[in-house]
């Protein structure tokens, strides 16, 4: 079986991030790294390889992004993956939600994999949905926040926590499946592994490479326009105490909330 | 004339809170544009009732649509809400917060080619059009969501939309005929709502001690129960730590666990993702104790401690302790 792993280059976290005003856009410059969020991805297709239930013949790192984006696809590689491939072109800029999805579906359909990964959310956008778009777009079977894959013969049994407590769910193959950060534990990649990334196969496709219609992608081609970015109403600052002195610290909480009388 | 389709989930004979907030939402927003607040109940049991549904109308809903199909999974209700869109030409989509709106919501929005903004916190009417308010970058910036095309998908953030109910209104019901897509007959609910771990009740309590990862191990619960029963409250926990196994699922504050606002709320060791935070940022006072000082928790605490929980938080139960016997 094949799996392929969708992601993304995010802002480092401790990269302070903003919205670039001639643009309207999330500026991206800066440090940059792998989506936390799709190491565990990662990880859950290292534990189906590894795990001896069925046959993966190939992990593949998909990512669609500018040309810094292979950094993440190095880290992906790194991490454990095959190869990886990589969809960039001019034309995606500014893509929504829902033209990302039909362009990361199109890039998907020709790998044709068995079971598509990708993590919860983006560091960066805090959306959980693309998953479920490029699901819809490739036909297939879907579940978000998965906490827990036992794959068998043509199937996987899925549990995750929903609305009401736990739910346990068979899915068939071929599907898509969002993995939430409690699924597993990523693994460090080795040094080796690290100066080998860059050796592994990695494909660069453009638009036509994998017919995507272009009047369906970028920013003419979304369907949301965001714009008209402004500061939330202002909340009064947090006191904040350094804990240099346990006693004089707890001294001075017990104070806070006696004012407030909380005790 | 535009008209606002609002899926409803329902469990155990009871709609949602967030699906009834959303009814009221589309209900208000409707009638700005001179239009209807439609909903729809998507179940297999004999418990979606005409009487049940019609229950809708006290929220504002003038028209149910009722379609069989499974139980608390996404796609089988993507099929029926395109069915609908398709015959009656809906203009939007609304989808109160929670796990099973995002999966429809954006499903949709692949399958009639729409625009989708989630996290939605507030939807105003501008020009006839309805414009979308979303938090982003950690809750720093708002941005603003127009929509192209035929249709729009707005998925709100939890509890962002308030359910109210008015007198004497009154829905019909109709039933949907639709097929279900191949795919959406590939996944089956095996087991639906398990309660992992004892039941505990948070929701009463002024007093709450949350415990997060930061905590490091199951056992660091201990401390939290103590300071808890210092000040007469209980102990709730983050979704992290109850998917781990650490604490039980019914103390789970948060996007797929409960919502609270008691008088004291104090976070141990929990960094404030945003699903958490929209659990919780009713409490009245709230307190963190986190080594990170970049925990985005400080940016919405009262108090922020910066340091180590295992440290502050045995001292600070015994001083709890030491002022109410004294």
């Amino acid at each position: 079986m094949k799996i392929c792993v969708l992601v993304k280059e995010v802002p480092d976290a401790a990269v302070e991030k903003r919205i670039d005003p001639s643009t309207g856009r999330l500026d991206r410059t800066g440090e940059k790294n792998l989506n936390p969020f799709d190491t565990h991805a990662i990880e859950a297709a290292m534990q189906i390889k590894e795990g001896g239930a069925v046959d993966v013949d190939e992990v593949v790192a998909v990512t669609m992004g500018p040309e810094s984006a292979v950094r993440a696809l190095h880290k992906a590689v790194s991490l454990g993956a095959d190869r990886s491939v990589h969809l960039t072109d001019e034309a995606l800029a500014g893509s929504d939600v829902a033209a990302t999805g039909y362009a990361l579906a199109q890039t998907l359909e020709a790998e044709s994999p068995d079971l598509v990964l990708l993590g919860q959310q983006s560091d960066d956008g805090e959306c959980y949905t693309i998953g479920a778009v490029v699901a819809d777009h490739l036909r297939m079977p879907s579940l978000t926040q998965v906490i827990k894959i036992d794959v068998s013969d043509g199937k996987l049994r899925c549990e995750r926590q929903a609305e009401y407590g736990y739910d346990t769910v068979d899915v068939e193959l071929p599907a898509v499946i969002s993995v939430g950060d409690a699924i597993n534990e990523p693994r460090y990649p080795s040094l080796k592994a690290i100066m080998g990334a860059k050796k592994k196969p990695l494909e660069t496709k453009a638009t036509g490479d994998v017919g995507i219609d272009a009047s369906m992608v970028g920013e003419d081609g979304s369907r949301v326009a965001c714009g008209n970015f402004h500061d939330p109403p202002e909340k009064d600052p947090g006191q904040i105490i350094e804990d240099e002195d346990t006693a004089e610290t707890v001294e001075k909480i017990v104070a806070w909330l006696d004012e407030r009388k909380l005790i | 004339m535009s008209n606002i389709l609002v899926y409803v989930l329902h469990y155990e004979g009871e709609f949602n809170k967030n699906s009834l907030g959303a009814v009221s939402e589309a209900a208000k927003l409707a009638s700005e544009l001179a239009g209807e607040a439609h909903a729809i109940v998507v179940g297999e049991g004999s418990d979606v009732t005409d009487d049940f549904l019609a229950g809708l109308g006290k929220y504002g809903a003038t028209k149910v649509y009722r379609a069989k199909g499974p139980d608390g999974l996404a796609q089988p209700v993507i099929d029926a809400m395109a069915k609908v869109i398709d015959s009656d030409g809906h203009k939007y989509a609304l989808f109160g917060g929670g796990l099973l709106g995002f999966e429809i919501g954006a499903g949709l929005a692949a399958r009639k080619r729409a625009g989708v903004t989630m996290e939605v916190t507030e939807v105003k009417v501008d020009n006839g059009e309805l414009v979308a308010a979303r938090p982003i970058l950690q809750d720093s910036k708002i941005s603003e969501s127009r929509y192209k095309g035929d249709l729009g998908v707005i998925i709100g953030r939890l509890n962002a939309f308030e359910a109210s109910e008015r007198d004497g209104g009154g829905a019909t019901v109709e039933d949907v005929e639709f097929e279900l897509s191949p795919w959406s007959t590939k996944a089956t609910m095996v087991q639906r709502g398990e309660q992992r771990g004892a039941d505990v009740n948070i929701e009463d309590a002024e007093v709450l001690i949350a415990g997060g990862r930061g905590l490091g191990k199951p056992e660091g619960f201990e401390q939290l129960e103590e300071l808890a029963s210092a000040f007469g409250g209980a102990v709730a926990a983050t979704r992290a730590v109850v998917d781990a196994g650490w604490f039980p699922y019914a103390g789970q504050i948060g996007q797929t666990g409960k919502t609270v606002a008691p008088k004291l709320y104090l976070a141990a060791g929990i960094s404030g993702a945003i699903q958490h935070k929209v659990g919780m940022q009713s409490s009245e006072n709230i307190v963190a104790i986190n080594k990170d000082s970049n925990a985005p928790i400080f940016e919405f605490s009262d108090l922020g401690v910066v340091g180590d929980l295992n440290k502050i938080v045995p001292k600070l139960t015994e001083a709890v302790k030491a002022k109410k016997g004294g």
